[in-house]
């Protein structure tokens, strides 16, 4: 009873929907516990992920390594929970830069006419391009890095976040209360900050989980084509392009990585259709 | 009435699935409909109006819905207890339906024409040129112009008032027996409103139907029903002639209502109000449901809902203080000669 | 007297606009076509019309919320386009609106508290406490209880969110408020509380209503004149009394007739007007309510009718307004 009235008085409505969203709530454990694991990793990882013990090398899956080991005996656990953290940072990073410069071009798209067309057919151009080839021509062009891969994916996924921001600031302008406020003597900073913005955060937060999926999903592309990181710093992407020579003897080398991607892209998806439905059913979200 | 009724619904109650358990949108409503005589349904949002339409076509999404008790006869058959087949036989053919948003009730995708011949062709066997000739006359009699052109015309280019006059064809296609209109006119101006509520008077007296018309418009009421039945909170407050409920409205709420509508011979002044706001659905109040609102409730109002008492021949009022009008409340509106 | 509204021959025409690749101006909409009136301190003018005649274009150019494509809106002697914008947003304080919807008035995303206030921030107003006040007896004026100041509108039936909406358009003090179809999406019961909620209001603070609707019998409830509008023009104007007295343009006279009567005693067949309204694209040449008019002639079709005074504070755009009179009007002693 009083854990009831807690979670009655302390989450919203919106909060408890969710909670009762099976695909929400499975999302949110999945992608949970890697992130959980990422954060965590000095401490669920005996040995460094660049420790090596040549003698140990390509061992299974087992009592000795739980992941298995790699061609130089590195633990593939310790690999793939410290290989989360660069992947996830990736993401992170990519989808901080989505909101911001998504929301200012959606914004400034959606309020100012006099901007939109400029701006879409920008977007246009860009979208024009499949995702992960535009992704691989700018990373080649700034040289591989991973700060080259975060410029690529986020010019890759911000028209997209910036054009479904766009198409909601075109409804919610249109409504009475942004007149209302329009009436007050409001200025359009204030309208967009205040009036605008609030009212479409429900998918701009459904496209930035997806952006968040799409963007491991590119890190390991890029990775792999030996356009991202360094090889000394893991990523779940570098892991694969390593394994991928001793592919017939030593499966779990890409497997593991491969298996650490799907369960956190899978967990960002479920998660996303979960707050989707449950913050705006009508939505439709570009899937890219 | 001595003839057997055309629609007679007895002690309908129709339940609802929600987030708090099954609440009843509609609870213990009678009426009968006599061929050839207009009944019309008013009342405000949540008071079971459209519930109670949807319920005698068997419209209602099943779950969440589920009708809870009570019988629909029509033409002396229960439709409740008919095989789904059937119903749908009638469905659109002895029984037609028209809705309150002609935009929507039409499918954008498919031609004007094309619309009126399925519904033709689904119950009548006809050839399709057949079907075609019978669908542009019932075109040209619900007042379109050039009905052979405007059969290939999508929903979207035909205005408002032209798309409902669609919507009445396609039910009339048929020669339905029984119409239900849902707020038919509610979407559209007052001239078209009033084209359309001539053109139904006309098609009624000329096909003898008999038309159950939904509607929260009192003047609505007054223009076209012959009788009438008061629904407030899901159940029957009152029902009564057309003539009777106007110069002697009963229940305190239909006081309220005819006060509260401004009219056109009115004086100006501050309008009759009823305090308050409108109950929501699973209220779920043991008494009266309008018991909150009223000035003349007491404690037996709020303990069980009110009996149906007969005031007068074809007059019934659920209210137990019917003949005591409160002082502070609505009168009843003066009676023009 | 002198105005605090008027409208000066105002246009507004929308473009529009065809083509993907190579979009250009097709033709106008001309929503609002020559529009003069005024609106006297404290008092109600109603402005009625069926749907798309441009009586809600009229309302947002009185407010500015729209910019005019010809003519001048003058607020208390005030030229509104000839604001700076910063003097505009300052000038907003006299004149607030009320909307139809009461879900999509209030943002839903705020608290009551800072929709009331709304209006006050965004003159710099940053008191706390005064404003906190305000806002209580703001609640209060309205028939709505102060502790609800903290909810959302979701929280509120229709009727009260109406009234919120009515809060936050008294918090600047204004002089004018438009009401644009403030009532029409109300329940019966519920339309009569607002409507004499706002009549009281009115009597309090002297506020002046431009009232916006559709339905002629509340339009006549609450106004001091009334203005009639057919396809973006004013087609008749006079005081309730004297409009209901002598109905003089015949689209008046079919409005009035297709109200539904309010008793089923008055029930007579009458005449209807037959047919749509024209498109404000093309509108017919000449007066443009002559296609549909039972009294049309050849002059009708080829000269536009000026709205011109037929009897003292009555004034209508047709040619043959004399004939409906119910007696020839007597010269002045």
């Amino acid at each position: 009873m009083t854990a009831l009235v807690l979670r009655q008085g302390l989450l919203g409505p919106t909060a408890r929907r969710l909670l009762r969203h099976p695909s929400f709530v499975l999302g949110a454990v999945l992608f949970g516990t890697v992130v959980v694991l990422a954060l965590a990793a000095p401490w669920v990882t005996e040995v460094g992920p660049n420790r090596m013990a040549v003698r140990l090398r390509f061992q299974p899956p087992g009592e000795m390594f739980l992941l298995g080991s790699d061609n130089l005996g590195r633990s593939m656990w310790s690999r793939v929970v410290w290989g989360a953290r660069l992947s996830l940072l990736i993401g992170a990073w990519v989808v901080a830069l989505n909101a911001v410069f998504g929301i200012l071009l959606g914004l400034l798209a959606g309020y100012f006419p006099r901007l939109d067309g400029p701006l879409m057919r920008l977007a246009d151009a860009l979208m024009a391009f499949p995702a992960v080839l535009l992704a691989i021509g700018i990373a080649a062009a700034l040289g591989p890095s991973v700060t080259t891969v975060i410029i690529a994916l986020a010019v890759v996924y911000i028209p997209r976040t910036a054009r479904i921001l766009r198409a909601s600031v075109l409804v919610v302008r249109e409504l009475d209360f942004v007149q209302a406020a329009r009436a007050a003597g409001a200025t359009d900073g204030r309208i967009l900050r205040r009036h605008i913005l609030p009212n479409c955060m429900a998918p701009l937060i459904v496209q930035l989980s997806f952006v968040f999926a799409y963007a491991i999903l590119s890190e390991a592309v890029l990775s792999f084509l030996g356009l991202g990181a360094a090889p000394t710093e893991p990523s779940w992407g570098i892991l694969i392009a390593e394994g991928r020579s001793y592919i017939r003897e030593a499966w779990w080398l890409t497997f593991m990585p491969g298996a650490a991607i799907a369960v956190a892209v899978l967990g960002l998806n479920l998660l996303g259709d979960g707050l989707r439905d449950v913050l705006d059913p009508r939505l439709t979200v570009e899937r890219t | 009435m001595t003839a057997a009724p055309l629609l007679q619904v007895e002690g309908l109650t129709t339940l609802f699935r929600t987030g708090r358990g099954e609440v009843a949108a509609v609870e213990d409503v009678s009426f009968a409909l006599a061929a050839g005589e207009v009944l019309g349904i008013v009342g405000e949002s949540g008071s079971g109006k459209s519930v109670t339409a949807l319920s005698v076509m068997g419209l209602l999404p099943e779950p969440p819905a589920r009708i809870g008790a009570g019988r629909i006869r029509f033409e002396g058959r229960d439709l409740l207890a008919m095989p789904a087949r059937e119903r749908r036989a009638l469905r659109g053919a002895a029984m037609g339906m028209v809705f309150q948003e002609p935009m929507t009730s039409l499918n954008p995708v498919f031609t004007v024409g094309d619309q009126i011949v399925e519904t033709i062709r689904t119950h009548d066997r006809l050839p399709l040129s057949a079907a075609r000739d019978r669908a542009v006359a019932t075109l040209a009699r619900v007042g379109i112009p050039s009905p052979a052109r405007r059969m290939q015309d999508y929903p979207h280019q035909l205005s408002g008032g032209m798309r409902q006059r669609v919507m009445i064809a396609i039910a009339l296609a048929c020669a339905p027996r029984l119409l239900l209109a849902d707020e038919p006119t509610t979407a559209l101006d007052v001239t078209i409103q009033a084209q359309l509520l001539d053109l139904m008077r006309d098609l009624q007296t000329e096909r003898g139907m008999g038309i159950v018309l939904i509607t929260h418009n009192m003047g609505v009421i007054a223009e076209f029903a012959d009788r009438v039945l008061v629904m407030y909170a899901g159940r029957v407050a009152e029902e009564a002639p057309v003539e009777a409920l106007f110069d002697a409205p009963r229940h305190p709420y239909t006081v309220g209502l005819i006060g509260a509508t401004p009219t056109l011979e009115g004086t100006g002044g501050a309008l009759v109000t009823i305090p308050g706001t409108l109950p929501r659905l699973g209220d779920g109040l043991p008494g009266c449901g309008f018991a909150p609102r009223c000035l003349r409730a007491t404690a037996a109002c709020r303990a069980a809902p009110p009996p149906m008492v007969e005031v007068a021949p074809g007059h019934r009022v659920a209210c137990l203080h019917w003949d005591r009008p409160t002082p502070g409340e609505a009168r009843a509106p003066r009676v023009p000669a | 007297m002198t105005a605090l509204l008027a409208l000066e021959a105002v246009e507004k025409h929308f473009p529009v606009v065809e083509g993907v690749l190579r979009p250009r101006v097709v033709g106008h909409v001309r929503a609002v076509d020559g529009v003069s009136l005024a609106l006297n301190p404290g008092e109600t003018l109603g402005l009625v019309g069926e749907s798309g005649c441009g009586k809600s274009t009229v309302g947002r150019l009185a407010l500015r919320l729209l910019a005019p494509t010809g003519g001048r809106v003058v607020l208390d002697g005030t030229d509104l386009a000839a604001l700076a914008p910063a003097e505009l947003r300052r000038l907003r304080q006299r004149m607030q609106i009320v909307f139809q919807d009461p879900m999509a008035a209030l943002n839903p995303r705020m608290t009551v508290e800072e929709i009331i206030l709304e209006p006050l921030h965004v003159q710099g107003r940053r008191d706390r406490q005064a404003l906190r006040d305000r806002a209580a007896e703001l609640m209060e004026r309205v028939g709505l209880s102060p502790e609800h100041l903290r909810r959302h509108p979701h929280e509120f039936s229709g009727g009260q969110r109406q009234r919120i909406g009515i809060a936050r358009a008294l918090a600047p003090g204004p002089r004018l408020i438009v009401c644009d179809e403030a009532v029409s999406a109300l329940d019966v019961s519920v339309q009569a509380q607002i409507v004499n909620l706002l009549a009281e209001l009115q009597r309090e603070f002297g506020l002046a209503y431009l009232f916006i609707g559709h339905d002629l019998a509340v339009v006549k409830h609450v106004s001091d004149r009334i203005a009639v509008m057919y396809l973006g023009q004013i087609v008749e104007i006079a005081t309730k009394a004297e409009l209901f007295a002598r109905t003089l343009h015949p689209y008046t006279r079919a409005l009035v007739a297709a109200i539904p009567v309010a008793h089923p005693r008055l029930r007579r067949p009458r005449a209807r007007l037959t047919g749509d309204v024209p498109s404000a694209m093309a509108p017919p040449p000449g007066c443009r309510f002559h296609p549909r008019c039972p009294h049309a002639e050849a002059r009708c079709s080829a000269e536009a009718p000026a709205l011109r005074p037929v009897l003292p504070g009555h004034a209508v755009a047709c040619h043959f307004a004399e004939r409906f009179l119910p007696s020839p009007p007597r010269p002045n002693p």
